[in-house]
């Protein structure tokens, strides 16, 4: 039985023990260091007393009388032969010494301005005031009260004092401070009930309780000793020698050096990474982990076990893409499925299957692993049990089955910036080893190809299940959150599938059968009868039957009428659908569907019509290479005249400038300015360039296929391989730096002209000359060192941020309000609109009151 | 003689006023909060310097342009120092 304590933490309170303390609170002398007897049974006073608390199953513990896991240990001592420096607190040793009287120990200041300090005491800051008498104290030449001289006192790092040069042990100090007053250490700052100078000089020593250094049995019978055990084992054995040696009357040597030997254990036992102190080491050689190592830094005790969580039931591995997979599935490999389980509760309806379960065992699928009898014991499926476990099984055990198709899954990668991030997928079993993964829900993910990997988790129970389908399944995830616009969508070879499709494309009635057939469509009640059925007929039939839809694609902006897009009654009439129809972020197609039918037929719509276009782009042949870049030797004299008339022109505005007759735009210089206008120049020519070349390409080029339907690439990428690179800008400049007046020592110091300064006049096709090479290198390194130094920097600050406003929640009164009610906003960003339900930020007025009149 | 710059006359400063009491009672119960809750302001902001006779618990009311919806209040305490 667990029992509860309700109790609430008032305060918590510091303080060191005194060593009368640590006598009341020890269960057990330690008086040797030896560790088991022959019979391997624990040494009564040794490390491993029974006293100390239970590491066994099975025994009690001789102090409480709990079992393993009930006690948690008590502590024991050894009383040292010598007092010892407890390593943390050799500063505030050393500010006690500098700052009392080694004779008469009180505090080096006059009893005139002692009493006032001591008046002082109730009201201003114990911290202020010991600060100031340590200053004052600092330039004392002799006692004010006994007259004794003040020696220089030096600390050598960590625990040894030196007092004119001369070496003082810890037993004089401990006597020094023993005698200052209460009130004086008051003064200094000490609360003396909780914490008396004297105590940071240990004459005992607290031996933690086994429990917290377990040795462990290793596979041929012998005990591994933990390394706290081995560290308090040195300092137990020298504390016992130097007891020997004392009382045996040795020269004061040995004596001195078996006591430093025991501080360096007890500084070690404390730290083994102090500075200046050799780390005590395993026979090995690999240092040992002592106090401070066990809760310090990354792989310490806060870092690694408190905030650092594990779980089960969870696997890892890389993605890869598979079109063919829905878009609310994932694809597992069948290793993950047969180790990774589900839980299914025993019932009169189900017992029968699950009995076929457990018969195929953990080695067929599908199988199970393991049965949990109702009182909570975990069995193991394995040959020997599988007999007896039929027997047993009855209604409310549980079977922990292999995964299978369809069951839930929340899958996840890295960093997990957003709530789509994490998303519920139904498992696909899969041969192979790596998760298969829709590339359209690449997107929400971030994830790529080049070796990404994703972790999957399996719900344990009802709710979960429940829960991860409802809240956060794929479907449900269509839209962001961020500005109400979808985030799965059409993506690459799809939406040029589609703008093949929805373009031109008219196929034989049996052909578009199949097609459509192809991609697992068999509905053809509303297929038109003709012989011949177009593209937009075909993705007709993917559409709801009753679905109204008007949409803009991208010629919209230069061709009102070719821009629309109709969809009446479930066929798509007129318009070419691209990316603004059905790609991410623009597709305003999926948005429309997901508001009139939901998130389950969307999604389903999608997945048709992206495996409509991949399968379009595969009949197709659909291919694209440098070729597609070439042009006529007219259109290639024309591109020559457009970058010679820019260069040209620059060459003109530098004549302006030198000449004094440019003219300055408003807040700039004139250097300025000629900077502002060369650059406009040029990147307007290579604007024309791009627009030339896809002007003058045929409408079946892949490329212009590719950057007219908005799938991949645009003129600019064109223009820059079939005319010009361009300008190569380094920090929004020009290219500037190299030698003195010039960027390399081909040009002409303080030339101001397009080339010498990172212009690239060729295209990447014709080849780049060796000064354009480099000028494209340089920027090239430059975006490599910004991202790779950007990507940590600004997760790092978005990390603060979004941990900084996480609690911040929107009230039904529509405030905004932060942990404790206080209000941050008064009305919602100020206009009342929910992000998440808009788009892109603001309601489309327009289209609701259009939907409202087709109604 | 030294001309006087008024403060409020200022494009770029927010019109700031101090409720009065009928008017921060109802503000209050609106919220259903304690002034506590309410952001705050410093009684030595210059904004509120050409404002008469403030002082810590008072309430400031500021007309904020808005890009998304033109004008909205906006309300804080006035606390010392």
């Amino acid at each position: 039985m667990q029992e509860y304590i309700y109790k609430k933490v008032n305060s918590i309170k510091f303080s060191f023990f005194s060593p009368e303390d640590i006598r009341k609170m020890a269960v057990a002398k330690i008086v040797t260091p030896e560790l088991y007897d022959k019979e391997g049974y624990p040494v009564d006073g040794g490390l491993m007393d029974i006293r100390l608390g239970v590491i066994d199953p099975g025994l009690r513990c001789k102090t409480c009388g709990s079992k393993l896991k009930e006690c948690m240990g008590h502590f024991g001592f050894v009383e040292l032969a010598r007092p010892v420096i407890y390593l943390k607190g050799a500063n505030v040793i050393y500010d006690m010494l500098k700052s009392t009287c080694r004779e008469c120990s009180k505090i080096l200041i006059d009893e005139n301005t002692r009493q006032k300090y001591v008046e002082k005491l109730g009201n201003s800051s114990r911290k202020a005031i010991a600060a100031m008498i340590k200053e004052k104290t600092k330039n004392v030449k002799k006692c004010p009260h006994c007259d004794a001289k003040k020696y220089s006192v030096k600390l050598e790092k960590p625990t040894i004092y030196f007092e004119n040069d001369k070496r003082i042990f810890p037993i004089e100090i401990r006597a020094r401070l023993e005698k200052v007053s209460n009130e004086d250490l008051r003064l200094l700052g000490y609360t003396p009930e909780a914490a008396r100078p004297e105590w940071i000089i240990l004459t005992n020593m607290l031996i933690p309780p086994v429990t917290i250094r377990p040795s462990i049995t290793l596979e041929s019978g012998e005990r591994s000793e933990d390394d706290l055990t081995h560290k308090l084992g040195d300092i137990v054995r020298i504390n016992q020698r130097l007891f020997e040696n004392i009382n045996a009357g040795a020269p004061e040597i040995i004596i001195e050096d078996l006591w430093d030997l025991l501080q360096y254990h007890v500084t070690t036992f404390f730290d083994n990474t102090t500075a200046s102190v050799p780390p005590a080491r395993h026979r090995s050689g690999e240092p040992l982990k002592t106090l401070t190592e066990r809760i310090k830094s990354k792989e310490g005790r806060f870092r690694h076990n408190l905030t650092g969580k594990r779980v089960n039931y969870s696997a890892r591995t890389l993605v890869s893409p598979d079109p063919q997979i829905e878009l609310g599935e994932v694809g597992v490999p069948l290793e993950v499925a047969m180790e990774l389980t589900t839980n299914e509760r025993v019932t009169s309806w189900n017992i029968d299957r699950l009995k076929e379960f457990i018969k195929r065992g953990p080695k067929n699928y599908p199988g199970a692993n393991y049965v949990i009898r109702p009182d909570g014991k975990k069995k193991k499926i394995t040959d020997e049990t599988v007999e007896s476990l039929l027997e047993e099984l009855q209604e409310g055990y549980i079977v922990e089955r292999h995964l299978m198709d369809g069951d839930v899954c929340i899958f996840n990668r890295q960093p997990s910036l957003h709530r789509m991030s994490i998303m519920c997928h139904k498992i696909k079993v899969l041969p192979g080893k790596s998760f298969r993964l829709n590339p359209s829900v690449c997107t929400p993910y971030n994830a790529d190809f080049d070796g990404d990997e994703m972790n999957m988790h399996i719900p344990q129970n009802e709710e979960g299940r429940a829960e991860a389908e409802i809240l956060m399944h794929v479907q449900h995830n269509i839209i962001t959150p961020k500005n109400g616009l979808n985030i799965i969508a059409c993506i690459q070879d799809s939406i040029t599938g589609a703008y093949l499709l929805t373009r031109e494309m008219e196929f034989q009635r049996e052909d578009a059968i199949e097609l459509l057939l192809s991609i697992g469509w068999n509905d053809f009640s509303n297929f038109p009868k003709t012989k011949t059925i177009n593209g937009r007929q075909i993705l007709s039939a993917l559409l709801p039957k009753d679905f109204n839809f008007i949409g803009y694609n991208m010629l919209h902006k230069e061709d009102e009428k070719e821009g629309m897009v109709v969809v009446k009654n479930g066929q798509l009439g007129k318009g070419i659908v691209d990316r603004a129809i059905i790609g991410k972020e623009s597709g305003d197609l999926l948005r429309s569907m997901y508001i009139q039918y939901g998130p389950e037929k969307t999604l389903k719509a999608l997945s048709n019509i992206s495996k409509l276009g991949i399968k379009i782009v595969t009949n197709y042949g659909f291919t694209t290479g440098l070729v597609d870049t070439d042009v006529d030797e007219k259109i290639f004299i024309e591109i020559n005249k457009l970058m010679d008339e820019a260069l040209k022109k620059v060459d003109e505005f530098i004549e302006e400038y030198k000449s004094g007759k440019l003219e300055a735009y408003p807040s700039k210089t004139l250097r300025a300015t000629l900077e502002l206008k060369i650059l406009e120049v040029l990147n307007k020519a290579r604007n024309r360039v791009g627009k030339l070349v896809a002007e003058n390409s045929s409408k079946d080029n892949p490329t212009i296929i590719m950057a007219s339907s908005g799938a991949r690439g645009n003129e600019l990428n064109l223009a820059q391989i079939a005319g010009s690179v361009g300008q190569q800008a380094l920090r929004g400049e020009r290219i500037n730096r190299g030698y003195d007046g010039r960027a390399l020592p081909i040009f002409r110091k303080n030339d101001l002209g397009a080339a010498p300064h990172g212009f690239v006049r060729n295209g990447f096709k014709q080849g780049l000359a060796p000064y354009e090479f480099f000028f494209h290198a340089m920027t090239g390194r430059d975006s490599l060192m910004d991202t790779a130094l950007r990507t940590p920097k600004s997760g790092y600050l978005y990390r603060r941020l979004a941990n900084a406003l996480q609690d911040l929640r929107v009230e039904y009164d529509k405030t905004v309000r932060a942990a404790s009610n206080e209000i941050v906003q008064f009305c919602y960003g100020e206009d009342d609109i929910d992000i998440s339900k808009s788009e892109a930020g603001s309601i489309n007025v327009k289209k609701i009151i259009r939907e409202a009149i087709n109604k | 003689m030294k001309k006087q710059i008024q403060i409020q006359d200022h494009v770029l400063l927010l019109k700031h006023k101090k409720l009065d009491d009928k008017a921060l009672e109802g503000l209050l119960n609106k919220y259903n909060i304690s002034p506590k809750q309410l952001p705050k302001v410093y009684k030595k902001d210059p904004a509120l310097r050409e404002i008469e006779d403030v002082k810590a618990g008072d309430i400031i009311e500021i007309e904020r342009d808005s890009p998304t919806a033109n004008k909205t209040k906006f309300y804080r305490v006035v606390v010392d120092g």
